[in-house]
């Protein structure tokens, strides 16, 4: 099975280049047949290697296929070469899993776009760059996927570009991550050029060879991996422009949030964790970024309107969440984090685009309300995703990875009470803003007429995802509760572990026991603000105070509004007054000098006879002076 | 002698003068005819009799009754002077004039720091001249003939009337 | 015969080649500028000429001849261009003959 794996991108890629190619002539339904059968073969084939690699794992825990040596310069000789490891196997799954049933509701829910096959050759190609980046078994090759998926995200954020705000927003989010990915790139060359190597697990090898712990060197190099995995995961400071790109059709917004682009920064840092534990200040940095990043997410999430920004900040809160723990050393955790969020993020999603298909895009909450009757499905499935979001105690997945995160946050070495209690504080905010969201949507009175119904194709994907969003969680439970655990020691054949931690199991209970506490008091004080006393938010919101607060969060605290001054303003000013660029200015001259010269010396040539015989004697008579002369 | 030398070499100039600012082409012809065979006087009295001769057959003979058939054929002469005068601005005269004196006052220069020989009035006969000529200067007749054959050549197929007029501006 | 300093023959012909320069930078009449190079050709000639009197030597009068040959040729060719230049321009005036600026 495992040569097969050059199969996993290959085959999103083929389904792209067959769109491409003949997506206008192919119909409807032979363009929804290629663009999800290409990732759902994608995703038997993946779930065959993760079998494989499962049942009999390969030596060393590993597979590196080698298709092609891309280039030899010397000593960079990166290989178009694919490394599955146990990291890998689940981020692939992940996303090829996620990704299929995007795509099979997309070819109902964009059923009505007259670009159907470019959003389908889009959709494959992003499927495809990420799967690039996940594999890669070289720095290089990442990168490769890396900017695919950047590209991708653009094209699909601008997907309607015939609006001048989408276009804008797709920009936004090119240059915003583009920022980060100026940080990767160089990032590259400084451990290309201090190492000598970028292929991944020798960079790691080479790396706990010469740098010590600490040095320059691997502080710089983290840092530099930070930057671009801070701009891809839209962490703080460069997180502006997740909420823009809900721009995009919802599908895309769930692809992006879910399986790819956003959580590439995760993947990013787990995959290059020897780099990190190198640098443990870098890697704190990472810690205090994610608390900062999820406690921004949620409280902004609280002042939105539109049902997909509070989404889109509350993706920003649980990757923030994920950053916390890959800060603080717990990989493995992170990684369990991916996978449930990919999950439940994925169906609130998809769920919020059955709203949005329902009120003909309807985005605004408040105009909202009341749809639990007429779409009870949608309404379950998006109870599910919310519950799994605020991590309701017990029965949903998102309650034992968030639960696995924070117990780590405290215990690990690098963690801290203070993390915990940043990460605590989050569960109980985004228990708040996740039921809001479901009670604005679903209950109270109907606002908005439903006009259309979602199909079995929606459906579907949905119930798979909802069922994913409970039961995934199974994989690793704490030990007061059965204690299985699945995912860490198959994860730890390719994350270093944390150690055991010397806490008393009594106090792991009593921690969990208060976060649990603090999600259902969020969802609790939900149910008692925006649906039993709906006028006391209101009430907050028109005091002096609450005004702000909620302006503030209703902005992304600002940070739009201080880019605009700090940077774009700047940037837009020197541009004007560098319209004619100085430096090119220089090469006009010099243009300019030739040309009047040109017109000068060619005023010499007046067909008269005379002047050229008298220039010839001239010239003489210059050359005879100088001689005799000198 | 040296009294012929001076007196053909004032003339020469003189003449030559005369030639360069004459109005009327005939009368500029005439001055030339008279130039070239003060030169070939000064030839002579140099002691080089062979080619004074030449001067006299070949440049003012031979070449100048060349010029007075393109000037009979072009009926030009008189009618023309007056066009002349319109070419011939005084103001026209500055530029190559400087220009010629400075080239004549380089000359003169070059020729004041050199420690040259006098003539001695010796000939040098047509003998020495022919023996030279057909000796070692043998390839250079030889071209010298091509050169004229390809003269006659040119000089036939240009002046044939053949070349129709192409019409101006075509 | 003459018994002359060899500069004084060498000025003649300096001061001849320079009246034949400015005839051929003044005139503007075709004729006139053939005659005038006739005579530069004439004077460097009798550069040649004088020179070899000095030296006793026939080559300067066997470069003479060689030049001679080359201004016969010449005037054989030009006269027939002037004679071309008067058909078509109707003039001799060679600032007439501009229009390709060469």
């Amino acid at each position: 099975m495992f040569e097969l794996l050059w199969l996993i991108p290959a085959l999103p890629l083929a389904g792209f280049i067959v769109l491409a190619l003949l997506g206008g002539v192919l119909a409807k339904r032979a363009v929804a047949l290629v663009g999800a059968g290409s990732v759902g073969a994608a995703a038997i084939v993946s779930m065959g290697a993760a079998v494989e690699f499962i049942s009999a794992p390969p030596p060393a825990n590993s597979v590196t296929q080698v298709l092609w040596a891309w280039m030899e310069v010397g000593l960079l000789r990166p290989h178009v070469a694919l490394y599955l490891d146990a990291l890998s196997v689940t981020i692939v799954l992940v996303v090829t899993v996620v990704g299929f049933l995007i795509l099979l509701y997309s070819a109902e829910f964009m059923g009505d776009d007259e670009s159907y096959a470019r959003f389908f050759a889009y959709m494959d190609l992003f499927v495809g760059s990420m799967l690039i980046l996940v594999l890669a078994d070289n720095l290089l090759f990442l990168y490769l996927g890396w900017e695919g998926v950047g590209l991708c995200s653009y094209l699909l954020i601008g997907f309607w570009y015939k609006e001048r705000e989408n276009s804008r927003a797709a920009m936004k989010a090119f240059i915003v991550t583009r920022v980060g990915d100026v940080g990767l790139a160089v990032g590259l060359f400084f451990i290309f050029s201090s190492l000598g190597t970028l292929h991944i697990q020798d960079v790691m090898h080479r790396a706990a060879q010469e740098w010590a712990v600490g040095s320059t060197a691997a502080m710089l190099a983290a840092a530099l991996l930070l930057c671009g995995a801070v701009g891809k995961s839209a962490q703080v400071p460069l997180q502006t422009w997740l909420p823009d790109a809900m721009a995009g059709p919802t599908p895309v917004s769930a692809l992006i949030h879910a399986a790819t682009m956003v959580t590439a920064g995760v993947y990013l840092i787990a995959r290059t964790n020897g780099l990190f534990s190198l640098a443990p200040a870098v890697q704190s940095v990472v810690a205090l970024i994610g608390v900062a990043t999820l406690l921004l997410g949620g409280l902004s999430a609280l002042a939105q309107r539109d049902i997909k920004r509070v989404l889109a900040y509350s993706t920003m809160s649980q990757i923030g969440y994920m950053f916390l723990a890959l800060g603080v050393g717990a990989w493995s955790a992170a990684i369990f984090h991916f996978a449930t969020h990919a999950f439940f993020k994925a169906l609130l999603f998809l769920g919020a685009g059955s709203v949005l298909l329902a009120t003909d895009e309807q985005r605004d909450m408040t105009k909202l309300g009341g749809l639990r009757a007429d779409m009870p499905y949608t309404f379950w499935t998006f109870v599910v995703g919310a519950s799994s979001l605020a991590a309701l105690p017990l029965v949903t997945a998102g309650f034992y990875s968030k639960d696995m995160m924070l117990w780590n946050a405290w215990t690990s070495p690098m963690g801290s009470p203070w993390l915990w209690l940043g990460g605590a504080l989050g569960a109980l905010i985004t228990g708040l803003y996740a039921f809001r969201m479901v009670f604005l949507t679903f209950l109270g009175e109907r606002k908005t007429a439903v006009i259309r119904r979602p199909g079995l194709v929606m459906y579907v994907p949905m119930g798979i995802l909802a069922a994913l969003s409970i039961f995934s969680g199974f994989l690793e439970t704490p030990g007061w509760l059965g204690g299985m655990d699945y995912l860490s020691p198959f994860l730890g054949t390719a994350l270093p572990g944390l150690p055991h931690p010397s806490m008393q199991p009594a106090m792991e209970f009593f921690l969990q026991g208060l976060t649990s506490l603090l999600c259902v008091s969020g969802v609790l004080a939900a149910y008692f603000l925006f649906v039993s006393r709906p006028d006391v938010p209101e009430r907050i919101a028109a005091s002096k105070s609450g005004a702000w607060f909620r302006e503030f969060w209703f902005f992304g605290w600002g940070f739009d509004r201080a880019y605009e001054l700090i940077v774009v303003k700047p940037f837009v000013w020197i541009a004007l007054v560098n319209r004619d660029d100085v430096v090119d200015s220089v090469f006009t001259e010099l243009a300019r000098v030739n040309e009047a010269l040109y017109s000068d010396l060619s005023e010499t040539q007046t067909g008269k006879l005379r002047n050229y015989a008298f220039g010839m004697a001239a010239g003489a008579a210059l050359a005879i002076g100088i001689m005799v002369l000198l | 002698m040296n009294a012929v030398f001076y007196i053909s070499s004032i003339i020469a100039v003189v003449a030559t003068a005369m030639v360069v600012t004459r109005v009327n082409v005939v009368h500029a012809l005439l001055y030339l005819i008279v130039s070239l065979l003060a030169v070939a006087l000064i030839f002579f009295v140099l002691g080089a009799p062979f080619v004074a001769a030449l001067e006299v057959l070949i440049y003012a003979g031979a070449i100048m009754v060349l010029f007075v058939f393109v000037i009979m054929m072009l009926n030009l002469g008189a009618r023309g002077e007056a066009h002349q005068k319109a070419l011939l601005s005084p103001a026209i005269w500055i530029g190559p004039g400087i220009l010629a004196i400075v080239l004549l006052g380089e000359l003169i220069y070059v020729l004041l720091g050199q420690d040259l020989p006098r003539t001695s009035g010796g000939e040098v006969s047509p003998k020495e001249v022919s023996l030279a000529l057909f000796g070692p200067y043998v390839l250079g007749v030889e071209l010298a003939s091509v050169l004229l054959l390809a003269g006659l050549v040119g000089a036939y197929h240009l002046g044939r009337r053949v070349v129709a007029p192409r019409k101006e501006g075509s | 015969m003459a018994q002359v300093p060899m500069e004084h023959g060498l000025y003649v012909a300096g001061l001849l080649f320079c009246l034949g320069l400015l005839g051929v930078l003044v005139r503007r009449d075709l004729l006139f500028v053939l005659m005038s190079i006739e005579i530069m050709l004439n004077a460097a000639g009798m550069a040649f000429v004088v020179a070899g009197a000095g030296w006793q030597q026939p080559d300067g009068q066997i470069m003479f001849i060689f030049i001679l040959t080359m201004a016969a040729a010449e005037v054989a060719i030009g006269l027939a261009l002037i004679v071309q230049f008067h058909h078509h321009f109707k003039t001799l005036d060679a600032d007439a003959a501009r229009r390709m600026r060469g």
